[in-house]
């Protein structure tokens, strides 16, 4: 399946490659860097690319190129996902995945890549099992490794590879055992210029984080759980019981992981939690433009509107804004031609403003096109679709675990059209 | 020491060994060092000659000082690079490397973690470090397990290119593959296959042999994944490792499926047949088994089922193919007499026949479907696409929408697997539009989204819009041509182009709207704009000449090649419509031309040319002008078009006959260009593959195979008890062989529902074959399965004899040497008992299996159990249709040996019954029948009489001679214990419900004592039915007999209605089951209503057969009692004496039933059959065809 894996950083350097087979020739990349070359930016780089030899199937992920080729047929999600699963590791292990981090603990990821392939085909992809065997680097150890020569590897055989429930880490044991869960929910929407909403959906995950002794077997129930449209589970949660009681009962992965995604029937109208009072006009001669944003809050349900941002990508011919702003700070870089104008909380009583001049190149056509804006919040203790987590119950342990949930409304890939 | 550390500890000899091929190479090297000594690569075997790129690597590395390998063998190759002062350089590197040798050579274990931390990170910058080889391969045997780790993968790199090296690390893993631990010899055999030395293949081949049947199941799992690798080395032992994936498929547990699966798949994908015996375990197991695991099993499952089972969506593919046209192929024309031509035609109507059976699914396909539906709510996209692609490609039309709301859920997921499910998307909705219609919204494109993922949801909104919707996606489109996205644009005017060939609705909106875009000041859009208005213009260009003029101005502006193509292009297509305009342009474009691009110039070339033929007055020198220029042109394409076209127009002496000609040429009427998508027909890849996304071949992939025209075999899927089967081998007596089917455990069976299974398709069978029992009905297929018939007729005959043995069988079993008879029966009892008790264990032993996946598992196992439940209907169905299908279409191809579990349930249960009845040595009389007539009131008869006499001619005809009534046994006297009751079909409507059918009960007590309480209770019933009961009986002395009428609606269909007779003191199980032709009443029409209704009933609904007729009823008359006898049906008055024509209604739901039998010479006729209800057209097909043929 997977034949080797490159890595390659954002100005195109090859800082890591791993085969599994026999040795790929890393001049195979050289078609990537021609496509890269054509693409324009990252994001635009066909993610599967046909080569004489093999096929390149690569992801782009906090500025880094994930690149594997493969030389027969294979399901390319099949490919994607993984990487992005390795990814995901490495920020598992490392806290952030980056050029520096990777090549600072080139012979941990090395352990790591040998351990979750075997032969092109994915060998042990939990967290909880590659932990076991490969130890992630915390600084207290490292000095105790530094001081007496010991290692990143486990002493231990991992026992979770062999077991029914490869996700959970056997023989876990905490003083305070507790279990947190994070409902978050994302807006998706479009509202077009006079504020209507073209689209508007809600998207959920349940962020689990559990440190419970032993093999405690959970069982999760929601107030509502109607609402649930479409879900996806962590392969811990047990479908039948969802589809016969609409709980989720799972024994957990020891720490962070991702218990449920959902998305909210389309039928439940979404709040929007603010509105945008948007005027963005290029003049036709002078080259020159005006701006006028004011925000509100429309739909919050009492609580305060936090961390709302909102970043316009600015047509190509817009050299320097002229603004000013009644609250929060703004940026624009004229080389992205991005806007951030970063409001901060919502004051009801005071409307937040940003207006001002756009300057544009002298010569250049009006731009056609306003930009649209992308807007991003934060409102702490709510769920917007209204779900509720209705009560947690702990079978197979016999201590009693700190129990909480916390929810969050998000602006997903909210945008407004202007 | 830790078990870990036990792992990999080289002999001492081993190590000696090392050291002193160490030294030896140690020896090598200084020698190498001196200059003047030029390598010979004799002895240096293991320096393989480095790979080209990574000589590049250490070009672009040598300015830095690191030269790379160091090693003797490649001196060679890199004496270009060190010309200058390179030496040096190679001393250093050198030098570098020896102190990484020395410190793998120092005791200190941190000493030799360092270095192989500084090697490993060497090996991940793909620098060349195999000149290190000797030095680390002996730390093999180091007891830190780091140090030993980062050996490993060491090891894997450089193996082999240091084969010899290489070998001395074998022995460790050959130890490794013993230890009692697991995870050891697990990870032994890892190593062990990971090093690609082809010396060791059979060293391989062994461990892989022995870890296939290891006791740990990772271990096994370790196996399966050194299947590929072994086969990528020698391809050779394909052979024997199939022989070892035909033992791990057998693997019961979730860790080993996945694997071995993926082993199969890439060493012998095309042996099918492997997973006959393994299929249903897979199915169950998937839910169990890891992510990718389960990736790979579904996209094998779905190549399995397009092997095995039929199209669930034949009846609609058919329908919408034949239409009009269809029946004209199927029914014979009289005329056709030659022997040939009729035999072929019968094929074509056999095959015919085939394709307009109903479908009914496979239970294993509706097993395979149920079990991974749940996996769309996998949180990897991989196994959700995985699913939908299996949904696509096998799920019957309706089912498939619930895979879109999974898909467009991966939507929200990471762009690249946007990226693919876009595209997989795309091609779905050319084939199943509505599927994706509700989430139309989830496709709409945000400013924010990379070039290509907006390009692509383009491509589905487009599919997606029509009549309805239209105008939505036309004003999202609207925003999106504004966008700063150029391609994006572009394609933007593409779709709206394609939305406006699609739904003529919108054609002029959409052309307005484009020719706003005509004045846009991005010049790309103008000109994709031009470029599509051009296509649509072709559609219908009377009505748009102002487009046209108005685009012959844009000449002066556009400089996109294409788009002045193709507006020139329009302007000489289309001149007549533009007579003062066009002259103008050419005189334009011929001033230009020199300065013109290739396409450009060919279309000034080919306007010149349209222009000269209709307007030669104006522009004869302008056409000349521009042939001349061409003539010159740098371009051989255009050269030649000018001299060819110089040619074909200007008349001369010598040009040919074609020149006449030029105008048609020139001036054809040109076909609208159809703009499709470009995923059209991608489905012919297996979606989510890389084949399709590439919309090429990709190397490895298995073609998706097409369905098959007929089933195969479902047996080979059943697991068999292997223990038993050179028992059954000996058997020879045809009761033995059946018994043999019996003992054939049927997967989804849990015993209580088999039951009226099983009796619902033996006694379909009875219906059709006029044979009685369900014992007959088996042997019947038992030896159609060894003797080859060739004939409806000997087929039929040898139903006969089945029959008459059947009988005689039977009267044996009851009266001669009842004793020793039940002895027999009473030993085959107990066989049976002990297998079932096998059966039970295996049973046991797979659940046993699985309840190792803790209690999710078995909880799914007893839902499954429930699910069963449902199938068992469709199950008996399938079967049913099986056998008429081998039976019309393909009489050489044996019967299905179908294994009926609920046969032996059936059966199981009469045994029982006479085991009862041991100490009950009275000879039993033979079987009572008793003349129906009996105990059918004058009264009815009457009636009938009076209802018929519509037609006073046909008066006799339509009433069911009393001698065609038959009765069929409920309940033996001997096991009702004296009791005996039998049921006939009154065919008198049934009163307190006309949708019932009326069923005559007779009881007949002819035990000493009196019986009380006769009713019945417990009706088991398919769903939908309903069964009237008769009014209890309080009291029946003995030696007397009483009639009850009770009604049963049969839905329809011809599934038996089961329930329990009760006495005062016994319970006795019995069901009832309807031949065909009593599901149907009479109904009363004269000839022109029957023509018409018979109008509206074609196609698909008319089945036509050929027959001869029987000595005995060539006669009018009598193929009319033959008929009534059939089935219940009034005879509808006809002109001609050749035809006769029946009519009837079907109980339940009323539809007409049409039968029309025509004459011709000597005995052969044709059977017609209309009727809605396809199913019931064909069983009563059978039926009037077997009574006729008699």
């Amino acid at each position: 399946m997977i034949h080797s894996l490159f890595l390659i950083n954002h100005s195109g350097d090859i800082f890591l490659e791993k085969h599994w087979k026999s040795v790929v020739s890393r001049s195979v990349c050289d078609y990537f860097f021609e496509a890269r070359e054509n693409a324009g930016s990252p994001e635009n780089v066909p993610p599967v690319l046909q080569t004489p030899h093999h096929y390149l199937i690569s992801i782009y992920r906090d500025r880094l190129f994930f690149l594997s080729a493969v030389q027969t047929e294979v399901p390319p999600l099949f490919v994607i996902e993984f990487l992005h699963r390795v990814a995901e590791m490495f920020q598992d292990y490392f806290g952030e995945c980056s050029e520096v981090v990777i090549k600072d603990n080139v012979v941990i990821v090395y352990e790591l890549l040998e351990e979750m392939l075997d032969n092109g085909f994915p060998l042990a992809t939990e967290s909880n099992v590659l932990k076991e065997m490969i130890r992630p680097p915390t600084i207290l150890r490292s000095v105790v490794n530094t001081l007496t020569g010991g290692s990143y590897i486990g002493e231990t055989l991992p026992m979770g590879q062999l077991s029914t429930i490869p996700w959970r880490r056997s023989g876990v044991k905490y003083t305070n055992n507790e279990a947190y869960f994070d409902v978050i929910e994302e807006i998706d929407a479009i509202l077009d210029k006079s504020g209507t909403t073209v689209f508007a959906e809600i998207q959920g995950v349940i962020e689990a984080c559990i440190k419970l002794s032993g093999m405690p077997d959970l069982t999760l129930s929601f107030m509502n759980p109607r609402l649930l449209d479409d879900v996806s589970f962590h392969p811990c949660v047990r479908f039948k019981r969802w589809e016969s009681e609409r709980v989720l009962s799972f024994i957990p992965p020891d720490g962070n992981f991702t218990l449920m995604t959902y998305h909210v029937s389309t039928q439940n109208l979404v709040a929007i939690p603010v509105y945008v009072k948007q005027s963005i006009g290029f003049f036709e001669s002078g080259s020159c433009g005006r701006l006028d944003l004011t925000v509100g809050p429309k739909q919050t349900m009492g609580k305060t509107v936090e961390g709302m941002m909102i970043t316009i990508h600015m047509p190509t011919a817009v050299l320097s804004a002229n603004l000013t702003a009644t609250q929060g700070s703004h940026t624009y870089n004229p080389i992205t031609k991005v806007l951030v104008w970063d409001v901060g909380k919502l004051n009801p009583q005071k409307l937040p403003n940003l207006r001002g001049s756009l300057s544009l190149q002298s010569g250049a056509p009006k731009p056609e096109e306003n930009p649209s804006l992308n807007i991003n919040l934060k409102i702490q203790q709510l769920a917007i679709s209204g779900i509720k987590v209705n009560r947690l119950d702990m079978y197979g342990e016999k201590y009693k675990p700190f129990k909480g949930v916390k929810y969050v409304t998000k602006a997903g890939r909210f945008q407004v059209r202007t | 020491m830790t078990p870990m550390q036990k792992l990999l500890q080289l002999p001492v000899n081993a190590v000696n060994m090392v050291k002193t091929v160490q030294s030896q190479v140690q020896g090598f090297q200084e020698e190498a060092k001196s200059p003047v000594l030029t390598p010979d690569g004799g002895q240096q075997t293991w320096y393989n000659a480095l790979q080209p790129d990574e000589l590049r690597q250490l070009r672009s590395a040598g300015g830095g000082g690191l030269g790379g390998g160091g090693g003797a063998g490649d001196q060679e190759e890199r004496a270009p690079l060190e010309e200058g002062g390179g030496i040096t350089s190679g001393q250093t590197q050198l030098l570098r490397h020896d102190d990484l040798k020395e410190m793998l050579d120092s005791n200190k274990d941190s000493l030799k973690l360092e270095a192989m931390k500084r090697i490993v990170a060497m090996i991940a910058r793909g620098k060349n470090a195999s000149d290190l080889f000797p030095a680390v391969v002996k730390n093999v045997a180091c007891k830190n397990i780091e140090v030993k780790k980062l050996v490993y993968v060491y090891l894997v790199r450089y193996a082999e290119e240091q084969q010899d090296l290489a070998l001395l690390s074998i022995s460790t893993f050959q130890r490794g593959l013993k230890d009692p631990n697991q995870l050891i010899r697990a990870s032994a055999l890892r190593v062990l296959s990971s090093i690609r030395v082809t010396i060791i293949v059979p060293i391989m081949m062994l461990a892989i042999k022995e870890a296939a049947s290891d006791m740990s199941p990772y271990v096994r799992k370790t196996a399966a994944h050194a299947i590929p690798k072994l086969y990528s080395l020698d391809p050779e032992q394909k052979d024997q490792l199939i022989e070892v994936i035909e033992k791990l498929l057998a693997d019961k547990t979730t860790l080993v499926a996945g694997s071995v699966v993926m082993a199969f798949e890439e060493v012998c994908p095309e042996r099918i047949d492997l997973i006959h015996k393994n299929y249903r375990k897979l199915c169950n197991l998937l839910i169990d088994v890891e992510e990718w695991g389960q990736v790979v099993i579904i996209n094998m499952l779905t190549r399995y089922a397009r092997t095995q089972f039929l199209n669930p969506n034949v009846n609609e593919s058919l329908l919408e193919e034949g239409g009009g046209g269809g029946e004209k192929t199927f029914y014979g024309s009289e005329e056709e007499d030659e022997e040939d031509v009729e035999d072929k035609e019968t094929k074509v109507e056999a095959a015919a026949m085939a394709k307009r059976k109903p479908y009914v699914m496979d239970p294993d396909h509706r097993l395979l479907l149920r079990n991974t539906k749940p996996l769309l709510q996998s949180r990897n996209a991989a196994v959700v696409m995985a699913v939908a692609q299996l949904y696509f490609h096998l799920a019957p039309k309706a089912e498939v929408g619930v895979i879109a709301k999974a898909l467009v859920r991966l939507l929200r997921s990471h762009s690249e697997v946007q990226f693919v499910v876009l595209q997989n998307v795309a091609t779905m909705t050319i084939k199943r539009r509505g599927m994706f219609e509700p989430y139309l919204k989830s496709f709409y494109i945000r400013s924010t989204d990379p070039t290509q993922i907006k390009v692509l949801k383009l491509e589905v909104l487009t599919n997606l819009a029509n009549e309805t919707n239209i105008s939505t996606i036309l004003r999202e489109f609207q925003t999106y041509i504004k966008s700063m996205d150029k391609d994006f644009v572009a394609a933007t005017i593409q779709a709206i182009g394609r939305c406006a060939t699609n739904i003529g609705e919108v054609r002029d909106t959409c052309l307005n709207g484009l020719v706003q875009l005509l004045s846009n000041r991005d010049e790309l859009v103008v000109a994709e704009s031009v470029v599509v208005i051009k296509k649509l213009l072709q559609m219908q260009p009377e009505k748009h000449s102002d487009i046209i003029k108005h685009m012959a101005k844009l000449t002066d502006n556009i400089q996109v090649p294409m788009a002045r193509a193709s507006i020139l292009w329009l302007i000489g297509e289309y001149c007549e419509h533009v007579p003062k305009i066009a002259p103008d342009v050419l005189r334009k474009m011929a001033k230009s031309f020199t300065n013109e691009e290739d396409i450009v110039k060919l279309q000034i070339i080919n306007l010149a040319a349209k222009l000269y033929l209709t307007n030669s007055k104006q522009t004869k020198l302008l056409t000349q002008y521009v042939l001349n220029l061409a003539k010159y042109d740098q371009n051989y394409d255009i050269r030649d078009r000018a001299r060819f076209i110089r040619q074909l127009i200007v008349p001369t002496d010598k040009s040919g006959a074609l020149s006449k000609y030029a105008k048609k040429l020139f001036l054809a009427l040109k076909p609208a260009p159809i703009l499709e998508s470009p995923f059209k027909d991608r489905d012919h890849f297996q979606l989510g593959s890389l084949s399709h996304l590439l919309n090429a071949k990709t190397g490895g992939y298995q073609e998706l195979p097409d369905w098959p025209e007929s089933a195969p075999d479902p047996s080979v899927r059943n697991v068999e008890v292997k223990e038993s089967v050179p028992e059954w081998t000996k058997c020879s007596s045809r009761e033995k062989r059946k018994e043999k089917k019996v003992e054939k455990p049927f997967y989804s069976d849990s015993e209580g529902e088999s039951g009226p299974t099983e009796s619902a398709d033996s006694e379909s069978d009875s219906a059709s074959g006029s044979e009685s029992g369900s014992g007959s009905e088996e042997s019947g297929s038992g030896s159609e399965s060894e003797e080859s018939e060739d004939g409806s007729e000997s087929e039929a005959d040898e139903e006969d004899e089945e029959e008459e043995k059947e009988k005689k069988k039977k009267k044996k079993r009851a009266s001669i040497k009842p004793v020793q008879q039940s002895e027999s029966e009473q030993s085959s009892e107990e066989e049976e008992e002990r297998n079932s008790g096998k059966k039970s264990k295996q049973r046991k032993s797979d659940s046993e299996s699985e309840s190792e996946s803790d209690e999710e598992d078995s909880e799914s196992e007893s839902s499954q159990s429930e699910a069963e439940s449902e199938d068992s209907e469709s199950e008996a169905e399938v079967k049913k249709k099986k056998k008429v299908w081998g039976k019309r279409t393909d009489p050489v191809t044996p019967a299905k040996p179908t294994c009926k579990p609920a046969k032996k349930e059936g059966k199981k249960e009469k045994k029982e019954m006479s085991l009862l009845d041991l100490d009950d040595f009275e000879p039993a009389p033979s079987p009572q029948v008793t003349p129906v007539s009996t105990f059918l009131s004058n009264s009815l008869v009457t009636d009938l009489e009076g209802l018929s006499l519509t037609d006073s001619v046909l008066a006799p005809a339509t009433i069911a001679p009393s001698s065609a009534m038959k009765s069929y046994e409920l309940l033996h006297r001997i096991t009702g214990e004296g009791l005996s009751v039998e049921y006939c079909f009154s065919r008198q409507p049934f009163s307190p419900d006309p949708h019932m059918v009326a069923v005559q009960v007779q009881f007949t007590n002819s035990a000493g004592s009196e019986a009380k309480n006769l009713h019945m209770e417990e009706t088991k019933l398919q769903s939908g039915m309903r069964v009237k009961e008769f009014p209890e009986i309080e009291v029946l002395p003995a030696g007397e007999t009483a009639t009850v009428v009770m009604g049963i609606d049969f839905c329809d269909s011809t599934q038996a209605a089961n329930f329990q007779l009760c006495t005062h003191t016994r319970k006795f199980f019995v069901s009832i089951q309807p031949p065909v032709g009593e599901l149907m009443t009479p109904a009363f029409m004269t000839e022109n209503e029957f023509k018409k209704e018979q109008g509206q009933l074609m196609g698909m609904n008319e089945i036509t057969e050929r027959l001869k007729l029987g000595d005995r009823c060539q006669s009018d008359h009598a193929i009319v009692q033959r008929v009534a006898a059939a089935a219940n049906l009034s005879r509808v008055p006809c002109g001609s004496d050749k035809e006769c024509r029946f009519a009837g209604r079907t109980v339940t739901s009323g539809s007409l039933v049409l039968v029309t039998v025509a004459t011709r010479e000597e005995g052969a006729a044709q059977l017609t059959v209309n009727c809605e209800k396809m199913v019931i057209g064909t069983m009563l097909v059978k039926d009037v065809l077997l009574a006729l043929t008699q």
